[in-house]
């Protein structure tokens, strides 16, 4: 049987709680799903049951996320965790397998706010067991209170190198060393825009100087080539490169680890609007394929909403303010809100969001695709860690005749994998992108159910044989 | 309890005990599978289905696909379940 509400929202980080609280505000009745037992997103994430943190652990991030519970807890809000939203039919029924088994919603409002999910090139080695995304060290250390390794090499790009750096050295834990794509010049470049975040900007430079007073080598303009070891990261090799990745011939070091925490930057994850057949565009500047939208969120199928990282990567303030404008709209699309009172109520929240942009703008160009280090890639380098296909196998797929992505997924099983794709999307598309000219002329993998693996017990539940009915047969 | 737990800072849950293969291994309540595993030395949790090398946890946030154990039987991603007493874990997650 389907709940009924007036709005769903998919995801409760800052994006889609900040919509749905919105929505709800102005009366609407709103059911707000998320895979977490806890609201917060990735960035404002709880800490599990049984783990608690000190007070002077909490950062500005445990304090917002605690807020942003809070509200959702204080609202009518219909709030259920533990929901791995499989399966979307149009205008809208949502399906969502829980811990009670596979639940269904509608509603004719849909509210998508996924997040993003990390960037990363592939390098020989980069599939080894103690190889991390940056953003997954930050979830150890901030809501496991773990450490990824004994000794770990933080490397990519962005902020988050020094964030997951600082956090290992106060941690106790040992930090290698910080391997940055990025050169001193391109930081400086990016500190006026950043000076309009001063919150932000203070802590960063509090993360660098602890990184300075720990003494972690910090290498600028550096990339790592390789990891080895028997069945787990044992080394992890590292090169200089130009601002556009490529290595220049310098001498390459090498760091004892048995943790590489690494990651590229973010790509949105809007899988809902595209398997809602949404109109989009590639946009490097939102990290990739986004949908395309106005300024409320609304996409170009009606009653969908798309916000926050999931629809072009920006940060969690940013999510949390365009969640808010979405959030507006729908009551404003459902009757509920004046076109006055949305116009008044909105303008303030835009104001701060576009505000907030500007830092966004900088930390993206820090965080921006490097095609240069993609088109380095050797042939025998997997890219599709599912089905480890190598680069090999994709030239001699495009080769052959694969013009599209998933043209290049059926000839080689790139993508088809249980992380569809998520993986390998970007490098793949890159790569194909160098023989047809562009990735909008490449495209992007097409939206299918399930939105996420299901184990298909989850979606029987419980039965017995005997109690399914079961029609006589038709005499012979 | 080992090395990688920060030692300040951090109240953990209840001590709880699961098995892998076989073996018991201890962890607090509130970690994830996929962490608990980490801070007991596990890393390989599973081999590639074509290739057969080893793979580890490397998402941690149910997206990669990579942690994926068996737990009590049934395939998981490690990232996604709680530690709790008794669960019976095998590192086979793929073939």
């Amino acid at each position: 049987m389907a709940r009924d509400a007036d709005l769903i929202v998919i995801g409760a980080g800052p994006a889609g709680a900040a919509a749905a609280l919105a929505a709800c505000r102005s009366g609407l009745s709103v059911v707000l799903l998320d895979e977490a037992a806890a609201p917060g997103g990735q960035v404002y994430r709880a800490p599990p049951p049984g783990l608690s943190v000190a007070p002077e652990r909490q950062g500005a991030d445990e304090r917002l996320g605690d807020a942003l519970r809070d509200q959702v807890a204080a609202s009518a809000v219909m709030w259920r965790g533990g929901a791995r939203v499989w399966s979307i039919s149009d205008a809208f029924r949502v399906d969502a397998v829980m811990a009670s088994g596979n639940e269904s919603f509608t509603a004719p409002r849909l509210v998508a706010a996924t997040g993003a999910h990390e960037r990363l090139v592939p390098f020989p080695g980069w599939t080894m067991p103690g190889v991390i995304g940056l953003a997954a060290a930050t979830i150890l250390l901030k809501s496991q209170g773990m450490v990824p390794g004994r000794r770990t090499v933080v490397a990519g790009c962005g902020p988050l190198l020094a964030a997951v750096a600082a956090k290992i050295v106060a941690g106790g834990g040992i930090v290698a060393a910080v391997v940055d794509l990025a050169g001193p010049g391109d930081w400086l470049k990016a500190l006026p825009r950043m000076a309009s975040r001063p919150d932000l900007l203070r802590q960063g430079l509090g993360w660098a100087l602890k990184l300075g007073a720990a003494r972690v080598p910090v290498l600028f303009r550096h990339t790592v080539t390789s990891v080895s070891g028997e069945e787990g990261c044992e080394a992890v090799t590292v090169a200089p490169v130009d601002a556009e990745g490529r290595l220049t011939g310098g001498r390459s070091r090498v760091f004892e680890a048995d943790a590489l925490a690494i990651g590229h930057g973010l790509v949105p994850g809007s899988e809902i609007p595209k398997l809602l057949r949404a109109a989009h565009r590639y946009a490097p500047e939102a990290g990739g394929w986004a949908p395309e939208r106005d300024a409320f969120g609304r996409c170009s199928v009606a009653g969908l909403y798309a916000v926050g990282d999931g629809a072009a990567v920006a940060g969690a303030e940013p999510a949390r303010l365009s969640g808010h404008l979405a959030g507006l709209a729908v009551a404003h699309d459902a009757g509920r809100l004046t076109p006055a009172a949305f116009e008044r109520e909105a303008a303030s929240v835009q104001a701060e969001r576009d505000r907030m942009l500007v830092f966004a703008g900088a930390i993206n160009r820090l965080m921006r695709a490097r095609p240069a280090m993609v088109e380095a890639l050797a042939p025998e380098t997997v890219i599709c860690r599912c089905e480890d296909v190598r680069r090999g196998e994709i030239e001699a797929a495009i080769a052959a005749g694969a013009r599209e992505i998933n043209q290049l997924k059926h000839f080689t099983r790139c993508g088809m994998g249980p992380c569809q794709g998520r993986m390998c999307g970007e490098t793949a598309a890159t790569l194909l992108a160098r023989h047809v000219g562009s990735r909008e002329a490449v495209g992007y993998w097409t939206g299918r159910p399930p939105l996420r693996p299901v184990p298909l017990a989850d979606l029987l539940g419980q039965f017995d044989y005997a109690d399914i009915p079961v029609p006589t047969p038709a005499p012979l | 309890m080992t090395a990688l737990r920060i030692a300040d800072g951090f109240q953990r849950g209840a001590a709880v005990t699961f098995e892998v293969d076989g073996s018991p291994v201890r962890a607090h309540r509130g970690e994830t599978l996929a962490a608990a595993l980490m801070a007991a030395g596990i890393v390989r949790l599973r081999h590639s289905p074509r290739d057969g090398v080893a793979r580890g946890a490397y998402c941690f946030m149910g997206v990669c696909q990579e942690c994926v154990v068996r737990v009590d039987g049934v395939l998981r991603q490690s990232c996604q379940v709680g530690v709790e007493d008794g669960l019976r874990i095998e590192l086979r997650g793929s073939v």
